[in-house]
């Protein structure tokens, strides 16, 4: 399993173009929410910024998680399956979706602070909810990225199955980003942070139990 | 499920739901009034989704155990069923609340709720049209199906409980609680929802039915073509 992960990171480093384009996406989609409020920055309120930023972290999320197996040439996957278990490969996946998905969350951030404003007060708050989404993120849509790579029109595919499941995720990111937004005491933050991570443990438990039945196919 | 002693059951406790939920007293209520009869027919299509989505669910993990094309039909066709009952479940909802809320669509997070609920089935058959290989197809549409069941729970069940609503029985409104659904009302509702899901039940298996017995002649023609 550590193998694989690593075998993952090395595929990343070779197709550097893969990365540089997801950054574009994401510093275009930023740019392009700059653009929009560029005259009437006293428009962009905390509720607007908040809803912004999560749009931009959930599609690129999705693109990323994406190419995970619909990226993977034909073949390659009968040869994973001859050399390791499907859980490894599944595991490996998460962790290095959710690293990946992590750092793009960050560099948005980083993006919206630069461009826009940054209106979040609680830092460490908002800081661990996106771990704990981009976690969540990963692991519902690896799951998912693997039916849809299956499927005729996967990138359409991908969009619609993700929807409707990372929804319960996204709302309860924005609910806690909101206080954080208004700077409300972090206690108040602590039960939906809580529930977001039972969530992650529930889809994690779900992607890992039902994993091996996409991969047999 | 052959003998037919529910099926008269199911059909009449519903013609005493529509008779009862019509005609008998209710309590008044300050603004839902009258309309507190949508109980009889708004929640149980909830009840009748859910317990038809639990189904299909079920069936679903029984098809990865022993993948058997029944199963699959049978997981489908629930999930078929029951989307049809959220479908009924939402526009009842929608008329209630045009006369309560003012508006048919207010932005309730339980609307909201039910309409996602609604949008994974409706990407679960997406998902099917656009697998051609058949078994591949049942296989990942049960996986999904067990996906979406999953993340739906937190979605219809915790979520809404957690947030203010102006949906009866939230924060304070009036609705299904100890001191305003009084005995009468039970009389009526109870029955009616064991009335309107096992109706459910009923279509179901006879599209269950009609589908394996298209799968049969199918299966005669090609032998007789071959």
């Amino acid at each position: 399993m550590y193998s694989l992960l690593v075998k993952e990171f090395k595929i990343e480093l070779r197709r550097k173009s893969v990365v540089a384009g997801l950054l574009l996406h994401l510093l275009s989609m930023v740019f392009i929410s700059y653009l929009a409020f560029a005259l009437k920055q006293n428009l962009l309120s905390p509720v607007v910024w908040g809803a912004l930023f999560w749009i931009t972290v959930l599609f690129t999320a999705i693109n990323t998680v994406a190419k995970s197996f619909i990226g993977e040439k034909r073949g390659q996957d009968i040869y994973y399956y001859s050399i390791a278990s499907p859980i490894d490969i599944l595991m490996s996946k998460i962790i290095y979706n959710s690293i990946l998905c992590l750092i793009l969350a960050l560099t948005g951030y980083f993006f919206f602070t630069l461009f826009l404003s940054d209106p979040v007060q609680d830092k460490l708050i908002f800081i661990s909810t996106l771990t704990l989404t981009a976690i969540g993120f990963a692991s519902s849509l690896t799951l998912l990225s693997g039916i849809a790579s299956k499927a005729n029109n996967s990138n359409i595919l991908m969009a619609v199955l993700s929807f409707p499941v990372v929804i319960s995720i996204l709302l309860m990111a924005i609910k806690i980003t909101r206080n954080c937004l208004d700077g409300l005491d972090p206690g108040v933050s602590y039960n939906p942070m809580l529930l977001l991570l039972a969530i992650n443990c529930l889809v994690t438990a779900i992607s890992y139990l039902l994993f091996p039945f996409i991969w047999k196919s | 499920m052959k003998s037919n002693w529910w099926k008269i059951v199911s059909v009449a406790l519903l013609v005493y739901t529509i008779i009862g939920g019509l005609l008998f007293e209710v309590p008044r209520l300050n603004i839902v009034n009258e309309t507190i009869r949508a109980l009889y027919f708004h929640v149980p299509m909830w009840f009748g989704m859910v317990v038809l989505f639990l189904t299909s669910c079920i069936y679903a993990i029984k098809f990865l155990r022993n993948p058997h094309f029944k199963n699959d039909v049978y997981s489908v066709e629930f999930a078929n069923v029951g989307l049809v009952f959220g479908i009924l479940g939402i526009v009842t909802g929608m008329i209630w609340a045009n006369y309560t809320w003012g508006s048919p669509w207010h932005g309730d997070p339980k609307q909201n709720g039910a309409a996602i609920a609604l949008l994974v089935y409706l990407a679960y058959f997406i998902l099917r049209g656009s697998v051609n290989n058949e078994e591949q197809r049942a296989r990942l549409s049960a996986v999904y199906n067990i996906f979406a069941f999953v993340a739906m729970i937190p979605l219809i069940f915790i979520i809404p409980r957690m947030t203010s609503s102006m949906h009866p029985g939230n924060g304070g409104n009036p609705g299904f609680n100890m001191y305003d659904l009084d005995s009468k009302m039970r009389m009526v509702f109870y029955p009616a929802v064991i009335g309107w899901i096992l109706l459910g039940v009923w279509i179901t298996s006879l599209r269950i039915r009609m589908k394996l017995l298209e799968e049969k002649i199918n299966n005669l023609e090609d032998e007789k073509s071959k």
